[in-house]
């Protein structure tokens, strides 16, 4: 019992332990059930579709990080607009390519702003202010892409959906991506300055930190991180849809507490979050391949995210 | 009210409140205002729509609205928040919709048991200290993927005496109006006159101090959250004896709409600081706000322009900014 208990403890101080612990477990099962075949193509299959999940749950998780009822919830939404931006600024040509993610970007980037501009003048909790905006951006959004059946231009969709070896070269990048939040989290004075202001925000101001510029531009991360998820999920996807965005309210929260980020803010994990995205994804193959019914999966996804939670959660508070 | 806004503190500071707060009084009254500014804009563009059918047309939908916000309020008494009302009451209406006519034993014991369900929710939450919003926001998937089970395709119907009681006729008072009125009444009856609603106030505002004197925080989350379970349950059996069936996703809106009914009513996200009967108002105001923007027209100055349905939602959402901005404006002056 006493070992046990060593080994919890251990654990919990590396939560991102659980969430690779747990996609191992289900991906072995996986493997098992379809008969000792298909590891590799299951695990870069989950390697590319990870690479979405994370993109979006890296914004999220600074945005977590901050602190107590910092949220973003209108990442679907500016996912949704973004994809249409994207896919209408390029216009199928090769040669918009770069301009379409710039616009995709800078849309994302813009609906950061205009969230943190909601909390800041109104006053308001982030979780309102963004559930607010995610209304009027998904009204934009259906009215921008109306009618909207812009195939992704040819080179765009090639490079999201190539692999080497059969691993997605985009996952590769996102893997890079991560190293660099990783750093900027752990090595660089805005990434001290989140954590800062996420242990303890009265302390951060007290100490001179800019608190309110710390805010505004994670949340302009998170938002432009969104908005490049989206002009790659429309490449991803071969074009541009409003629910593209739709799964990743749950998916990039729960990403972020499962792989160990503190949902009380001031403590992030980078790689926990590849971890849950693996697991997840796992999880949501073998209940597709095992035919439930989606009522089943949905079921299953959120009880997994609440007994996650349960056991790894609220106890790693600070104060 | 003259000075830029960008001097608005983040954090509000303690504040002292004069004797006789305008402010405060104004606040108050917003919900009532809006309602009432929604209300003229209707008589405006369609005159018709002001009468006895009118509003039973109306309002029909702003009954289960109005009981959804009423489970929100619970929860947002104690300082949480509920992202899976919505879910909740598609599920119980799919229960009612699929069990109630045929099985009612079995529907009533479902309707029971998961109103149980909501209560150790919040006991769940208490006893880990955990975050409202993950445990609600996995809870959401949990009751949409019951509806599922329960009722795969849209259909189903209502009990006899549940279509009846909800297309009840009053005389002279739309029943929806009655029922609102009703409502309102019962929910500040329970959170703001009984001591009882009082600890669970204070148990939003300060919970260490409600624990000090004495008080079970774990039963005072079970109990909001349950009380959360029941209205949301009424929210659903409401749903079905409008619309006569069921569908999973009915009412995926209500989450939105739950919360921003209650602070378009006057609630405080933190604190305990609740408005029962501005709450109601608030779910009344956005239900109508929506019918009164398919009515939108001005003829004089954009003749033949309506607002495409697709602007529903973001109207709705800039009405909460709208409010929320008109509220900081309000309490600027306090902090």
């Amino acid at each position: 019992m006493s070992t046990q208990a060593a080994v919890l403890l251990r654990f919990r101080n590396r939560p991102w332990i659980w969430s690779f612990l747990g996609a191992i477990l289900v991906w072995a099962l996986a493997v098992v059930l379809a008969g000792g075949h298909g590891a590799w193509p299951v695990f870069t299959t989950a390697l590319a579709f990870s690479a979405f999940t994370v993109l979006v749950g890296l914004g999220q998780m600074f945005v977590i990080t901050l602190g107590p009822g910092n949220i973003d919830l209108s990442l679907p939404a500016n996912i949704g607009l973004a994809s249409a931006v994207a896919m209408k600024v390029m216009d199928g040509a090769d040669s918009r390519i770069a301009l379409g993610l710039i616009a995709a970007i800078g849309a994302g980037l813009a609906i950061g702003v205009v969230n943190y501009l909601l909390i800041r003048l109104l006053r308001i909790p982030p979780l309102i202010a963004t559930l607010s905006s995610s209304f009027v951006i998904r009204s934009v959004g259906i009215s921008y892409g109306r009618g909207l059946q812009i195939k992704p231009p040819q080179a765009f969709a090639d490079f999201v959906l190539a692999r080497v070896g059969g691993i997605s070269i985009l996952a590769a990048l996102v893997v890079l991506v991560s190293v660099l939040a990783g750093v900027v989290l752990a090595r660089t004075i805005y990434g001290r300055s989140v954590l800062a202001v996420g242990q303890n925000i009265r302390a951060a101001r007290l100490a001179g930190l800019p608190v309110r510029r710390v805010r505004l531009v994670t949340y302009a991360l998170c938002g432009a991180l969104g908005g490049l998820s989206g002009a790659l999920l429309a490449g991803f996807t071969g074009g541009s849809s409003l629910d593209v965005g739709a799964e990743y309210l749950l998916t990039s929260i729960a990403v972020v507490v499962i792989g160990g980020t503190s949902v009380t803010g001031g403590m992030a994990n980078v790689p926990g979050l590849w971890g849950a995205a693996f697991m997840l994804f796992m999880i949501a193959t073998l209940l597709n391949s095992s035919g439930l019914g989606v009522g089943v999966r949905d079921l299953m996804t959120g009880l997994i995210i609440i007994a996650v939670i349960t056991l790894a959660g609220g106890r790693r508070q600070l104060r | 009210m003259a000075a830029p806004v960008t001097m608005v503190a983040e954090e509000p500071q303690p504040t002292r409140r004069p004797a006789i707060d305008m402010r405060r009084l104004f606040r108050a009254a917003l919900p009532a205002l809006s309602l009432i500014i929604v209300l003229l804009a209707i008589d405006d563009f369609n005159p018709r729509a002001i009468s006895y059918f009118g509003f039973n047309l109306m309002l029909n939908l702003a009954i289960p609205v109005a009981l959804a916000t009423a489970a929100q309020i619970c929860i947002i008494t104690v300082s949480d928040l509920d992202l899976s009302i919505g879910a909740y009451v598609g599920f119980i209406a799919c229960v009612t919709a699929t069990w109630l006519p045929t099985a009612p034993l079995l529907g009533v014991a479902v309707i029971l048991g998961s109103i149980v369900v909501y209560g150790a929710l919040g006991a769940l939450v208490q006893l880990r200290q955990l975050p409202s919003i993950v445990v609600t926001l996995g809870m959401s998937f949990v009751w949409l993927g019951l509806a599922l089970l329960v009722r795969p395709q849209p259909g189903g119907s209502s009990p006899d005496w549940l279509t009846n009681f909800m297309g009840l006729h009053v005389p002279y008072v739309p029943f929806p109006i009655v029922a609102a009125i009703v409502l309102a009444i019962a929910l500040h009856f329970i959170l703001i006159r009984t001591a009882f609603g009082a600890v669970l106030r204070g148990a939003g505002g300060n919970p260490s101090a409600v624990a000090r004197s004495g008080w079970s925080l774990l039963r005072i989350k079970t109990t909001t959250y349950a009380m959360a379970g029941v209205f949301g349950s009424l929210a659903g059996l409401a749903l079905v004896g409008v619309s006569s069936s069921a569908d999973a996703n009915m009412a995926n809106g209500y989450t939105l709409l739950s919360i921003a009914g209650a602070i378009l009513g006057g609630a405080e996200f933190i604190g305990g600081q609740v408005s029962p009967i501005g709450a109601v108002i608030g779910a009344l105001t956005l239900q109508l706000a929506a019918v009164a923007l398919n009515f939108f027209h001005m003829p004089v100055l954009l003749p033949g322009f309506r607002i495409p349905p697709e602007w529903q939602v973001g109207a709705q959402g800039l009405i909460l900014i709208l409010i929320l901005a008109v509220r900081a404006l309000i309490n600027r002056g306090d902090a």
